[in-house]
C-alpha cells in the first residue's frame, strides 16, 4: 500500500479534554482491524489549556506518524474554534466534524484577541464541508461533561473504513475493565454522538 | 488491584506503546535493576513506566546528575542501571558522565536522552548526538516504537561488551509516537557485586590520566563496532541520483516521502558506520543527510573525502522537525524537478491559545501580586510559574535555566546600576526546582550578601510535567509515603535568617501583597514561602463553586487580571471617566463546572459581586 493509501486523522482541541484517549481509541481499533498505526501528538505545556492535536495514521505500513498540512481525511474537533484553525489540514474534499463548544481562553476574556462570532460559518466559508454538533450540550443532557470524548467518538465512527462496532468495543473495553459502571452511559454517548453527526448531515 | 498491561503483557504480545513505554518494558526485560530520572518532557513517562515494574528499584531523583550518579553507583555493584533525562537534563548530568567515560561500568550503563525537537516544551533545541563525540560513547537512535523497545535492551549488552556507557538519543517523534511494539520477557541479570579498584572507581588526576589510552583504545572497538552493527542498515534503492544517510524518526519521513531511493538507516549513529556510507557513496551521485537539529553527521561526512556533493541543511530545514512535507519540495528541487505541493485551505485567522496556568492554580495569587507590586525586577524559573510571564501577568523579567532565578537574581543585585538602584529584586521558583537547582544558588545569595527576595512556590509536585513527586512532596514514585523536606528549615540551613523567612497563603490576596512589598525593601536576602497543592494532584481539595451576582457586576474587570481560565467575559463596554479618560469595561460570569472555589478572585472584586459558598467564619475578636 502506498503511503497516499493511509488514513490521515487529525484529532484537535484544548488540553484535558481527552484528545489523545479518543486518539488512542481510534488507533486501537485500527490495530483490531489489522492496519499498521502511529499516533502523535505535541504534549508537554499543551496540557496547560493549550492548543492540543493528535495525528493518527493508519493504514498497510505507516512510516512517517506526522499527518501533513493537505492530507487529513478529515478533521475531529473537540472545540468549535480549534475545528477552524486545523482546517488547513485537510485534503481538498475532505470534511471536519467539529463540536460546537466554545471554550474561550484568558487571552480572549481580557480582551486581547476575539473569539470567532460563527467558526462554523467560517469553516465552510473557507470551502470545507462542516458537520457541527453540540457534544457538550448532548453529554450535559446525559449527566456528565466528560462524556463528550465518547460523543466525539459516536461522530466519527460511520467515517471509519472499518465498522462503527469496532470503535465502540475499543472504547466500552477501556471502562470495562477499570469502570464497569461506565460502559453503559459510555455506550449511550458513543450512539448519541452517532445520531448527532447523521442529524448534522442531512442539514448540510 | 489491577496490574498495567505493560507489566502483565507476557511475550509476543502486540502492544500500542509510545517509545517512552517501549523503552520502560526494555529496561525491564534487560533485567536492569536501578533506574532513576528527573521529569523533563518529552522524556517524562520513561520512568512513570518504569516504576510500575516492581521487581526493580526505580526513583525520582532531584536532578539528572543525580540521577546518572544513581545509575552509576548501581553500575559499580554489578546491576544493569537505567537513567532518564531531556536534552537539557544531560547538560546537569554531563559532569559526572565525562568521567564515568573513563571509568567505564560494571553493570551495563544506558542513559535515555530525549531531544525535545520543534520545542514542544523547552527553553532551546540542543542535539545530544555531540555527547557520542565528547564523551566517546556509542549513540543509539530509535526511528519508533519498537526500535526505541530492541534498542534499548541491546544497549545494556553493548555497554557491558564495549565497558562505556550508552547513550540512547531520543527525539519527540519517537518518545510520543504510539506504535506497535512486539515484546518479550524479563531476563534476570546475575549481580557481579561491587570490585573493589581504585585504579578504575577512583578518578584521581592521575589515575584519570591513565585511563585515557584505554578509552582511545576503546574508542577503535566501538568504531569497529559500529561499522559491523546491525543497526546500521543499508536499503536499495532504484534512484540512484540521490542516496539518504539518515537516523532517527527522520529516517520514516525520508521512508515515506523518498522511497524509490537509497537510503542508509543509521540506528548506531556514533562513530559513523564508515564502510555502509562509502558503500552507498560509490552508487548515487548525491547524498542528501536528513538529520535533526544540527549538520554534526553532515560535516563528518564532508570530512571523509568522498566523491559525491554532500547536501543537508543547505537545503533542508535548519532547526525544527522534519517531515515528508517540508523535504520533498528541496529534494525535487536538487533533482531538477517541480514539486507540486498539496493543495491546501489557506489558514483562517484564529486567536492564539497559549498554555496558561490551570483554574485555581496556586501560582495564579502569586502573578497578580507580582504584576502589581512597582519597581521590581522579577527573575524568573523553570515550570509552570514560567506562563507568569504570558498575559495577563508579564510577570517575569528573565528565564534561562533550571534553578538560574537564583544566581541571575544575585547577578542583577550585583550588576545593578544607578538607574536600578531603588528597584527591588524578586526570584521565584518551585520547590522541585529549588530542590533540582536552586539551594546552590540560594547559598549563594546569602554568602554573597545578596539583596534579593526568594519567593518559594511550594505546590508540593513537578506540576508542569503532570504533578510527579519530589522530597517536597511527602511521596515517593510510587505515592508511598516519604519524608518532606521543611522548606523554612532548609532555607535557614542555607543561611537565610528566620525573621526573613515568611509563610504566606497565595490564595490570601492583601497577605500576599503587604508581605513582597515589605520583603522587597529589606537589605538582606528573604524567602517568602507560599505552600498550597497543585490543584491537579490528589492532595487539592476543591471547594464549592463561586459565581457572580450580575446585578452587583460593574464590569470594572479587575478579576480577569488574575488569569484564571474560569472567569469568562459575557459582555464588553467603555466608560468615559471623568477626567476624560476611556476604559474598557468588562463584565464576567465564573464557569461554574470549572470553578473549585479557590477564593482568589473575589478578593479582586471591589463590589462583592463574586459570592463564595463556602461558609463565612467569624472574625476573631
Amino acid at each position: 500500500m502506498e503511503a497516499d493509501q493511509t488514513t490521515n486523522i487529525l484529532v484537535c482541541g484544548i488540553g484535558g479534554q481527552g484528545i489523545m484517549t479518543a486518539a488512542e481509541v481510534l488507533s486501537e481499533a485500527a490495530i483490531a482491524t489489522g492496519h499498521d498505526v502511529k499516533k502523535t501528538e505535541v504534549a508537554g505545556m499543551a496540557q496547560r489549556g493549550g492548543v492540543v492535536t493528535s495525528h493518527v495514521r493508519f493504514g498497510e505500513k505507516v512510516f512517517s506518524p506526522v499527518v501533513a498540512a493537505g492530507t487529513a481525511d478529515f478533521i475531529l474537533g473537540f472545540e468549535a474554534a480549534e475545528g477552524m484553525r486545523w482546517i488547513p489540514h485537510l485534503r481538498p474534499g475532505a470534511a471536519a466534524l467539529v463540536n460546537t463548544l466554545r471554550l474561550e481562553p484568558p487571552v480572549v476574556s481580557i480582551g486581547l484577541f476575539d473569539y470567532p462570532e460563527d467558526p462554523v460559518m467560517a469553516i465552510r466559508e473557507a470551502g470545507v464541508t462542516c458537520y457541527p454538533f453540540d457534544a457538550g450540550e448532548a453529554a450535559r443532557e446525559l449527566g456528565n461533561l466528560k462524556l463528550v470524548n465518547s460523543i466525539m467518538l459516536g461522530a466519527v465512527a460511520d467515517q471509519l473504513p472499518f465498522g462503527a462496532e469496532v470503535l465502540k468495543k475499543c472504547l466500552l473495553d477501556r471502562f470495562k475493565v477499570r469502570k464497569p459502571k461506565l460502559v453503559d452511559i459510555n455506550d449511550q454517548a458513543f450512539e448519541k454522538g452517532r445520531a448527532l453527526i447523521r442529524a448534522a448531515a442531512k442539514v448540510c | 488491584m489491577l496490574t498495567h498491561p505493560l507489566v502483565s503483557a507476557e511475550a509476543g504480545t502486540k502492544m500500542l506503546l509510545s517509545g517512552n513505554e517501549a523503552v520502560a518494558r526494555a529496561v525491564w526485560e534487560a533485567g536492569c535493576r536501578v533506574a532513576a530520572a528527573y521529569p523533563g518532557t518529552p522524556s517524562t513517562e520513561i520512568l512513570e513506566n518504569v516504576c510500575l515494574f516492581k521487581d526493580m528499584y526505580s526513583e525520582w531523583s532531584v536532578n539528572e546528575k543525580v540521577s546518572l550518579e544513581v545509575a552509576i553507583g548501581a553500575s559499580m555493584a554489578g546491576s544493569r542501571a537505567f537513567c532518564a533525562m531531556k536534552h537539557v537534563g544531560l547538560n546537569v548530568a554531563s559532569d559526572a558522565l565525562m568521567t564515568q567515560t573513563l571509568a567505564g561500568v560494571g553493570g551495563g550503563l544506558v542513559i535515555a536522552v530525549a531531544d525535545d525537537v520543534g520545542f514542544s516544551s523547552s527553553q532551546n533545541e540542543q542535539d545530544s548526538r555531540f555527547w557520542g563525540r565528547f564523551a566517546h560513547l556509542p549513540i543509539l537512535e530509535p526511528a519508533d516504537s519498537q526500535e526505541a523497545f530492541e534498542m534499548t535492551r541491546l544497549a545494556f549488552g553493548l555497554s557491558e561488551d564495549l565497558d562505556a556507557p550508552v547513550i540512547l538519543r531520543m527525539t519527540t517523534r519517537i518518545c510520543h509516537v504510539k506504535a506497535m511494539v512486539t515484546v518479550g520477557e524479563r531476563h534476570e541479570k546475575a549481580v557481579a557485586g561491587f570490585k573493589k579498584d581504585p585504579d578504575r572507581w577512583v578518578m584521581t588526576p592521575a589515575a584519570a590520566q591513565k585511563r585515557v589510552p584505554w578509552m582511545l583504545q576503546r574508542d577503535r572497538r566501538l568504531k569497529d563496532m559500529a561499522n559491523r552493527s546491525g543497526l546500521n542498515r543499508l536499503e536499495q534503492g532504484a534512484d540512484k541520483r540521490l542516496g539518504f544517510i539518515t537516523s532517527g524518526p527522520a529516517y520514516m519521513h525520508v521512508k515515506e516521502a523518498f522511497p524509490n531511493h537509497p537510503i542508509l538507516k543509521m540506528g548506531f549513529s556514533h562513530p559513523l558506520p564508515e564502510r555502509e556510507i562509502r558503500a552507498l557513496a560509490e552508487q548515487v551521485e548525491k547524498i542528501v543527510v536528513a538529520e535533526e537539529v544540527e549538520p554534526l553527521v553532515e560535516g563528518e561526512l564532508k570530512a571523509m573525502g568522498l566523491d559525491v556533493v554532500i547536501h543537508g541543511k543547505d537545503i533542508l530545514p535548519e532547526f525544527g522537525e522534519l517531515s515528508p512535507a517540508n523535504m520533498r519540495g528541496p529534494v525535487a528541487k536538487l533533482l531538477g524537478e517541480t514539486y507540486k505541493p498539496p493543495v491546501t485551505i489557506p489558514p483562517v485567522k484564529v486567536f492564539p491559545r497559549p498554555p496558561t496556568m490551570c483554574t485555581a492554580c496556586p501560582h495564579l495569587g502569586v502573578f497578580y501580586t507580582l504584576s502589581r507590586v512597582r519597581n521590581i525586577y522579577i527573575s524568573g524559573d523553570i515550570g509552570c510559574y514560567t506562563l507568569g510571564a504570558g498575559h495577563p501577568w508579564e510577570a517575569l523579567d528573565t528565564c534561562i535555566s533550571m534553578g538560574a532565578s537564583m544566581g541571575i537574581a544575585l547577578g542583577l543585585d550585583k550588576g545593578r546600576g544607578a538607574v536600578d538602584e531603588k528597584k527591588g529584586i524578586v526570584g521565584v521558583i518551585g520547590d522541585s526546582t529549588f530542590l533540582h537547582m536552586g539551594m546552590q544558588g540560594l547559598l549563594d545569595i546569602v554568602y554573597n550578601k545578596g539583596n534579593v527576595t526568594i519567593m518559594l512556590l511550594d505546590n508540593r509536585a513537578v506540576g508542569m510535567t503532570g504533578g510527579q513527586e519530589n522530597p517536597g512532596s511527602g511521596r515517593d514514585i510510587h505515592g508511598e509515603e516519604a519524608p518532606r523536606v521543611d522548606f523554612a528549615k532548609l532555607v535557614e540551613a542555607l543561611g537565610v535568617r528566620p525573621e526573613r523567612i515568611r509563610r504566606v497563603d497565595p490564595y490570601v490576596l492583601p497577605d500576599l501583597f503587604k508581605t513582597v512589598r515589605h520583603e522587597v525593601k529589606q537589605n538582606e536576602p528573604s524567602v517568602i514561602l507560599t505552600d498550597q497543592p497543585c490543584v491537579l494532584i490528589d492532595d487539592y481539595d476543591a471547594l464549592k463553586p463561586l459565581y457572580v451576582e450580575e446585578d452587583k457586576c460593574t464590569g470594572c474587570a479587575n478579576c480577569l487580571d488574575v488569569g484564571c481560565p474560569a472567569i469568562l467575559v459575557t459582555k464588553r463596554g467603555k466608560e468615559v471617566k471623568n477626567n476624560g479618560k476611556e476604559v474598557d469595561l468588562a463584565w464576567v460570569k465564573i464557569e461554574t463546572s470549572a470553578c473549585t472555589g479557590c477564593n482568589l478572585c473575589p478578593d479582586t472584586c471591589a463590589h462583592d459581586a463574586i459570592l463564595p459558598f463556602t461558609p463565612v467564619v467569624a472574625e476573631m475578636p
